[in-house]
């Protein structure tokens, strides 16, 4: 990740700084300790028990995406793009997050699994199970080390220790709270870190908003007009053509795209899973859809500020890029140019709190799919469950260790070309992903091998668009600068695998329906997909739907007001 | 499963905080500071703001304990 070129970012931090960063670290791992006391089982330590209010849930949720890469990269976009950077929360993310709540939750809570590859094998066997679990664990340790070198880049820039130590302190914390504590004190650091995330990121968007004149001042020293305008993100997109434009962002970001990641991806999906009853489970990604939907506000609106306030930005906006900084800077450098000290500590908590929280998320779902899904199924059955919390202990500190490797390789490969590797791999697993569930959840007749099969044809089509799309490989038979390839390649992947699994399923053997209860949309009484609304379920402002409505009517609503 | 209420967490980090923050705000504010947020006393404000969220998270704490109105299995023995 080039965050640091050569530009000075070190922050003028001071004792009262350090000592609210330190506060904050000791009530961090104050939680892995407290937490650790009510961990009995390997359920409580890898779901925690399954027993979290929604609201909990529902924050961690959205905190597990807002790690570095989020956090840096949207500001670096809201810099860049302007206004269009909305996509990414809006159209990108909330019909995703409410389909999963109201769809695909009674599947996943109410089947009993304990993770997305289970949920996998339960309905196509193991085949699949293996591709889905093995890819999900190496691909969430490859993340962790580029999240932890990007912690450790911030760190260095900010603090100025040395990037070994700071990656070997971060991954440290983060091992310990999670070691000790599990899954629950992963999710109440998240909690935690998102509301100091937001108090790090309200006063630098106020005083920024202060500063430039308020919003109408913002709107008039901006010096692209086109980019206050969300539509047709023909620049983000890469698609001249604005009518394909929209087309590329509705169906591949909005659909595919969005929905692969935010259904099947189980760092995210685990927070669900730990909630304490089906009507919380449907809630949590629909309570966490409103913080979704409102917090561009101070993550996008500080980057178009950046650009018209901080001179280097605005030199670099010109095309002038001799200062060194590069779009990925605008945070710290609005810390700087804006934040006194007492806020700027909290400001530099929230940065690396954020950091951390991705880490933590990669490692707890991992030691959830190495325990229950590797270790479990194919390595040693039918243990008593101490062993398996054991091993789940185990495979937490396996995975800091990992992580600290991939950090270092993230680093000697210079960070910022990699991760967007990881980012387009992602993408192959997560879209055809989807089309695999999908169309296994609702069509019962898709078999076994069809599972498996049409995984691998989506992941396919999806690596052949990247390979004759990206420009390093030399081939480019399909010229799409931003995202458009990645749109374009998630698209078809989804295409192909529905084609593939159906074709597939015709000519195969599907599983009794026996097998399938509570996998299945036509196999699965109406009751087991239901909520209960007694007790803490009761209420009409609990309940999922009317919730789902409301944020979708809020989305719509502030893309005619922004868009 | 019974955790301990989180609700309480955040608020006494955000007390801290915010009385740390308000204290700076008032007494330890150079006029180089407030230019540097344009005039505004931004640790005071950030300060008080948090002393609010403190307070509504201890109020929902207190007024709806987690497990008031619960038939969960009584609390394990530690």
């Amino acid at each position: 990740m080039s965050i640091l070129a050569e530009a000075d970012l070190r922050l003028d931090a001071g004792p009262i700084d350090y000592a609210l960063l330190l506060i904050y670290f000791v009530v961090v791992l104050g939680i892995g300790v407290m937490a650790r006391r009510s961990v009995s089982s390997s359920l409580d330590f890898l779901l925690s028990g399954r027993s979290l209010p929604a609201w909990v849930t529902g924050l961690a949720f959205i905190s597990a995406n807002l790690g570095a890469l989020e956090l840096m990269g949207m500001t670096a976009n809201g810099a860049q793009y302007g206004m269009a950077t909305v996509h990414y929360y809006w159209i990108g993310a909330i019909p995703a997050m409410v389909f999963l709540g109201l769809v695909m939750m009674p599947f996943y809570y109410g089947s009993k699994v304990r993770s997305v590859p289970e949920f996998m094998r339960r309905r196509f066997g193991k085949p699949a199970h293996l591709v889905n679990a093995i890819s999900f664990a190496v691909a969430q340790i490859l993340i962790a080390g580029i999240n932890l070198f990007a912690l450790a880049v911030i760190i260095d820039a900010l603090l100025g220790w040395p990037l070994p130590v700071s990656i070997c302190v971060a991954a440290l914390v983060v091992l310990a709270y999670t070691t000790l504590g599990g899954l629950s004190a992963a999710i109440y650091n998240e909690v935690l870190q998102f509301f100091v995330i937001v108090a790090a990121l309200a006063p630098l968007t106020i005083v920024g908003l202060i500063k430039v004149g308020g919003w109408q001042g913002l709107v008039e020293k901006v010096t692209d007009q086109e980019q206050l305008s969300a539509w047709p993100a023909t620049e983000l997109t890469g698609i001249n053509s604005p009518v394909w434009s929209v087309v590329g962002l509705v169906f591949g970001l909005g659909f595919v795209l969005s929905f692969g990641y935010w259904t099947t991806n189980f760092a995210e999906v685990q927070r669900a899973m730990s909630a304490k009853s089906m009507s919380a489970a449907k809630r949590t990604p629909i309570i966490g859809a409103y913080p979704k939907a409102l917090i561009p506000a101070i993550i996008i609106i500080p980057g178009i500020i950046a650009a018209v306030i901080v001179p280097e930005m605005a030199q670099l906006k010109a095309g002038d890029t001799s200062s060194g900084v590069v779009y990925n800077n605008v945070l710290p450098l609005l810390m700087r140019d804006l934040l006194p000290n007492g806020i700027l500590g909290i400001a530099i908590t929230g940065l690396l709190a954020s950091f951390m929280a991705g880490v933590a998320a990669n490692v707890s779902s991992f030691n959830t799919v190495f325990t229950y899904d590797l270790w479990q199924d194919y390595v040693k059955k039918d243990r008593p469950d101490e062993y398996y919390l054991r091993v789940g202990r185990l495979a937490t500190v396996g995975a800091c260790v990992l992580a600290i490797g991939t950090a270092f390789i993230a680093a000697a490969l210079g960070g910022s070309n990699i991760m967007d590797y990881i980012q387009a791999l992602f993408s192959f697993f997560n879209a055809p992903l989807f089309a695999t569930f999908i169309l296994g959840m609702f069509w019962k007749r898709m078999t076994p091998t069809a599972g498996w099969v049409g995984l691998l044809a989506g992941t396919f089509t999806a690596i052949f668009i990247y390979a004759i799309s990206e420009p390093s490989f030399g081939i480019e038979w399909l010229q799409l600068p931003g995202q458009g390839a990645s749109f374009l390649g998630a698209g078809l992947a989804f295409v192909v695998d529905i084609v593939v699994s159906f074709a597939v399923s015709l000519v195969t053997r599907p599983k009794p329906d026996s097998e399938l209860g509570g996998l299945v949309y036509s196999l699965t009484p109406k009751e087991d997909r239901a909520h209960s609304t007694t007790g803490e379920d009761a209420g009409w402002y609990r309940s999922p739907a009317l919730l789902g409505g409301g944020v979708l009517a809020l989305t719509t609503v502030l893309y005619f007001i922004f868009g | 499963m019974r955790l301990f209420d989180l609700r309480l967490i955040i608020a006494f980090l955000f007390g801290l905080y915010g009385v740390v923050l308000v204290v700076i705000g008032l007494g330890f504010t150079s006029d180089e500071d407030l230019k540097k947020a344009e005039g505004v006393n931004i640790n005071l404000w950030a300060g008080i703001a948090m002393v609010v969220l403190s307070a509504a998270f201890a109020a929902w704490a207190t007024l709806r304990p987690q497990f008031a109105d619960t038939d969960k299995e009584p609390l394990k023995e530690l």
